[in-house]
């Protein structure tokens, strides 16, 4: 019994680590492919049909350039910065349901590798943790391009948790759980959560463009700039270790966004599609709708991306502070009073 | 004061009103537009496959010309190389021996003509500065290599296909 447990979530945390690398390894393909698109190009397509193997190609190339350090830098923050930026990006994913339980082999396999009842909290920590990456990472190259991009990450990532933690607060009103599990769960078939909270959901999306370093807020790497910003003196699998936990970020706030507010793996018509494929068919379905909903919101980024021009840093703060931190807090007041008086009526 | 050319145009600055302040309209405004652009035709053209088609004028890899005889134009007289503003051109002249007037046009000719393809910018100058209507830039794009020196062109490479080796070639291929 014992061992079954542990190899089951075995497979489940090595099938998500496997597919958390794949996505993001093909997020760099589909944002040239999308860029490429958007400005009547087509892209990357000489490896491969299409240009499948692009990714391989950027892979094998990332690892055979030489790795340069700065001659000022600070020798092992230099390596702690990208290794720090990567791990706390697939951290996030611990906590996601990716799926209803499924049936394999006459065992319930729960596909969620931990449900920790302060999931949204857990969250909330690594998402910071996340910018300890970046401002190492510039922090240890010796250069004030890098400083720079550092320290705008670092106070940007603060400003926006605060605006994104309060719009969180209001969908928590109407949740009642700190769980991942049981908001997933009460978003069963169409009761999405974004059809409650459509402003939190715009408030919260407007954070996660910001704490991913996403455009138009990815002022902390902008190229004309800060030629670079956090990762100017990187090079090879450093920087692409960098890159990749970008897209593996946006992999993970996509998630987040899909199991909050858009019903993760939950469809209108669940029940009757589960009751027809039965309990191991079924659950899969589910996941699929929950993959093309996180694929969905990375096209949006990456359309966001090729369609808006980056903030100004001041309009960057006025923004956080003055205008999406008072909007959270009326949010918050007025979700708190609708759902007063209706506990009342 | 008044304009006298009536071309002048005043920028009116409104102040925004609620709906541009907020801002959201105007980028959902633009994703529908770029959104759009995914659609249409694409603009790229897959080179070594297919290749753009060229202005008449352009201006491609160099030619040494030879005239209705079959003979080298080239006197070596060092107009092209004293015009050219990359300074590419280089040439060794030498005289024509007896048993070699079927090869050259004129008493005076070029033993050696090299034109280093990484210079050159291909301006066309060469091409005006010729008394003898012996260079033109009418070959096709200069192909990549590996090595500079592979760059630097020779008669092997510049001057034109004689009219027998031309045949020649044909008589094989038939």
């Amino acid at each position: 019994m014992e061992i079954a447990f542990l190899i089951e979530k075995v497979a489940v945390v090595v099938i998500l680590f496997v597919v958390t690398l794949t996505i993001a390894a093909y997020s760099t393909l589909a944002e040239r492919k999308i860029a490429a698109f958007l400005q009547d190009r087509v892209g990357p397509d000489r490896a491969g049909p299409f240009g499948v193997f692009q990714p391989l190609a950027d892979g094998g190339k990332m690892f055979f350039k030489e790795e340069t350090t700065p001659n000022g830098a600070n020798k092992w923050l230099f390596i702690a910065g990208p290794s720090l930026a990567l791990l706390t990006s697939f951290l996030g994913s611990a906590v996601l349901p990716w799926g209803q339980p499924i049936e394999i082999f006459g065992r319930i396999v729960p596909l969620q590798v931990a449900d920790i009842n302060v999931g949204i909290l857990y969250i909330f920590g690594v998402v910071s943790l996340g910018v300890y990456g970046l401002m190492i990472g510039g922090w240890a190259s010796n250069n004030k391009y890098s400083l720079m991009g550092a320290v705008r990450g670092a106070s940007q990532n603060i400003s926006y948790e605060i605006a994104m933690g309060l719009s969180i607060i209001a969908l928590l009103l109407v949740t009642n759980s700190l769980s991942f599990k049981t908001i997933a769960e009460q978003q069963h078939g169409w009761h999405w959560n974004f059809l409650y909270q459509p402003f939190g959901f715009l408030i919260f999306l407007v954070c996660s463009f910001a704490e991913t370093n996403r455009v138009p807020f990815d002022l902390p790497e902008c190229e004309t700039e800060l030629i670079g910003g956090y990762n100017t003196e990187y090079s090879g699998f450093k920087m692409g270790a960098y890159m990749f936990s970008e897209y593996i970020n946006m992999f993970v706030a996509s998630a987040v966004m899909a199991t909050l507010y858009f019903g993760g793996y939950n469809y209108p018509g669940m029940d009757f599609v589960n009751e027809l494929l039965g309990p191991t068919w079924g659950p899969l379905i589910g996941v699929a709708v929950l993959f093309a909903k996180i694929l969905a919101f990375i096209f949006f980024f990456m359309w966001v991306r090729w369609t808006v021009p980056r903030f100004r840093y001041d309009q960057l703060m006025n923004l956080g502070w003055k205008i999406l931190i008072p909007l959270a807090i009326a949010n918050i007041v007025i979700t708190a009073c609708v759902i007063t008086i209706f506990d009342k009526l | 004061m008044e304009s006298l050319s009536g071309r002048k145009k005043v920028l009116e600055q409104k102040p925004m009103n609620f709906w541009e302040r907020i801002y959201l309209p105007a980028i959902f405004k633009g994703m529908g537009i770029t959104f759009m652009h995914m659609f249409k035709k694409k603009e790229t053209t897959f080179y070594p496959e297919e290749e753009r088609e060229f202005s008449e004028n352009w201006r491609g890899m160099h030619s040494l010309k030879r005239d209705e005889n079959g003979k080298e134009r080239c006197t070596a007289c060092g107009l092209c190389a004293l015009s050219c503003p990359a300074e590419a051109i280089t040439m060794i002249s030498a005289e024509r021996q007896k048993g070699e007037e079927h090869l050259y046009r004129e008493e005076k000719y070029a033993s050696v003509y090299e034109i280093n393809m990484l210079r050159c910018i291909f301006c066309g100058l060469c091409e005006e500065a010729c008394p003898k209507e012996a260079i033109y830039l009418d070959g096709p794009i200069v192909p990549s290599e590996f090595l500079r020196k592979d760059f630097i062109y020779g008669k092997d490479k510049l001057v034109e296909i004689s009219i027998t080796e031309l045949e020649a070639q044909k008589g094989v291929l038939s």
